[in-house]
């Protein structure tokens, strides 16, 4: 019988180990909740807080020059409808993404500043992770520093949120890990060095020190799916776009602090 | 498109010792990296960056390829006389960048 209770506690423990056990399951409770930025390290922290040292002011400067800049057969700049986005912009970021009545489902920043550009600019759509479509949303994004992260409040939005949900808790890829796995369940720990997180995305588009680049939150979805060794979402794909909507709704009342820096 | 950020204290007192902090936009490309198809992506790097106080060079730095994309360097000067900083950054491909910024010295 010792035998017996042994190996089973040694198979709880290797379940516990890789995360496998189904009771640990649970989403974080609303005052466990903490932003990427308290993983961090203080020297990084640093970088993020100064705005001269944080590189992702780089693109933040160069979409303010393209939110001026007249574009497009209508020959309209964003500034022209939006005015000042000092004023105007402020909170926006922070209720992305949001539902759109044409289309009839959820669209993330990016996808408006395309939908923007088509349709009243009468110019091209950026391609995602171009530096135009980061240095725009980032200069976006930055007007709503500090402001609680409100999206998926509008009702129209809940089954988005709902099957947003399902995925972040579907086990995926050959590894057979879901987003839960770890950012619910496992994000006192550590993988392969690094600080697991939260995944409460209140500072995207960010700049990643590993990235050496600005980056949006697909590009971090994406890369969390490769890493479980699932075929990642096409950028702007709708179910990418209900997970991004998840992952904002989960970190609903938290403040914003875009353009982060994340190692 | 802007592409350098700069931090020097508007105003210091004579003799304090002041911190100079910039960040050049730039991707660092190091030269060993290849593309999916086996091609060398060619270096593109800064190579040189020199802070000038009042036309009198007071910092210069050279830079590898083992340093990361959009560089940030930061160092000490002593303020002596107001007047002005220049900075300029020169690297591969004829890349040259320059920024300045002042300073009252009391």
């Amino acid at each position: 019988m010792r035998f017996v209770a042994t190996i089973a506690g040694a198979a709880l423990l290797i379940a516990a180990g890789i995360g496998a056990s189904p009771l640990a399951a649970a989403e974080i409770a609303q005052d466990q909740r903490r932003s990427g930025y308290d993983f961090m390290t203080p020297d990084t922290q640093a970088i993020q807080n100064d705005d001269t040292a944080n590189p992702g002011m780089l693109w933040v400067l160069d979409g303010e020059a393209l939110w001026n800049n007249k574009t497009g057969a209508a020959g309209k700049a964003c500034g022209d409808c939006h005015e000042d986005a000092r004023a105007g912009m402020k909170g926006v970021a922070a209720r992305y993404p949001a539902f759109d009545k044409a289309l009839g489902r959820p669209v993330n920043l990016e996808q408006r500043i395309n939908l923007c550009r088509v349709k009243h600019q009468q110019t091209t759509a950026l391609a995602y992770e171009s530096r135009d479509l980061l240095a725009l949303s980032a200069f976006v994004a930055q007007q709503s520093r500090g402001d609680a992260i409100v999206a998926g409040a509008d009702p129209q939005l809940e089954p988005f949120v709902a099957r947003g949900r399902e995925l972040f808790m579907q086990r995926q890829g050959q590894v057979n890990l879901g987003c839960a796995n770890c950012h619910d369940d496992n994000w006192d720990k550590r993988l392969a060095g690094s600080a697991i997180t939260q995944a409460h995305p209140t500072g995207y588009p960010l700049y990643r020190l590993e990235w050496q680049s600005l980056g949006s939150l697909q590009r971090r979805m994406r890369a969390c799916m490769t890493g479980v060794r699932a075929q990642a979402y096409d950028y702007g794909a709708p179910e990418l776009v209900e997970l991004e909507l998840y992952l904002m709704f989960r970190a609903r009342g938290m403040p914003m602090d875009s353009p982060a820096v994340r190692p | 498109m802007a592409s350098a950020l700069i931090n020097v204290p508007k105003k210091a007192k004579r003799g304090e010792v002041i911190e100079i902090k910039t960040l050049m936009s730039h991707i660092m490309e190091t030269g060993y990296r290849r593309t999916a198809t086996g091609d060398v992506i060619p270096r593109d790097i800064i190579t040189s960056f020199t802070c000038r106080y009042n036309g009198a060079e007071i910092f210069r730095a050279d830079l590898f390829p083992a340093i990361a994309a959009n560089p940030f360097i930061a160092f000490f000067t002593v303020a002596t006389e107001s007047g002005k900083f220049d900075f300029e950054w020169v690297g591969d491909r004829g890349f040259t960048e320059t920024a300045s910024a002042s300073i009252t010295v009391e």
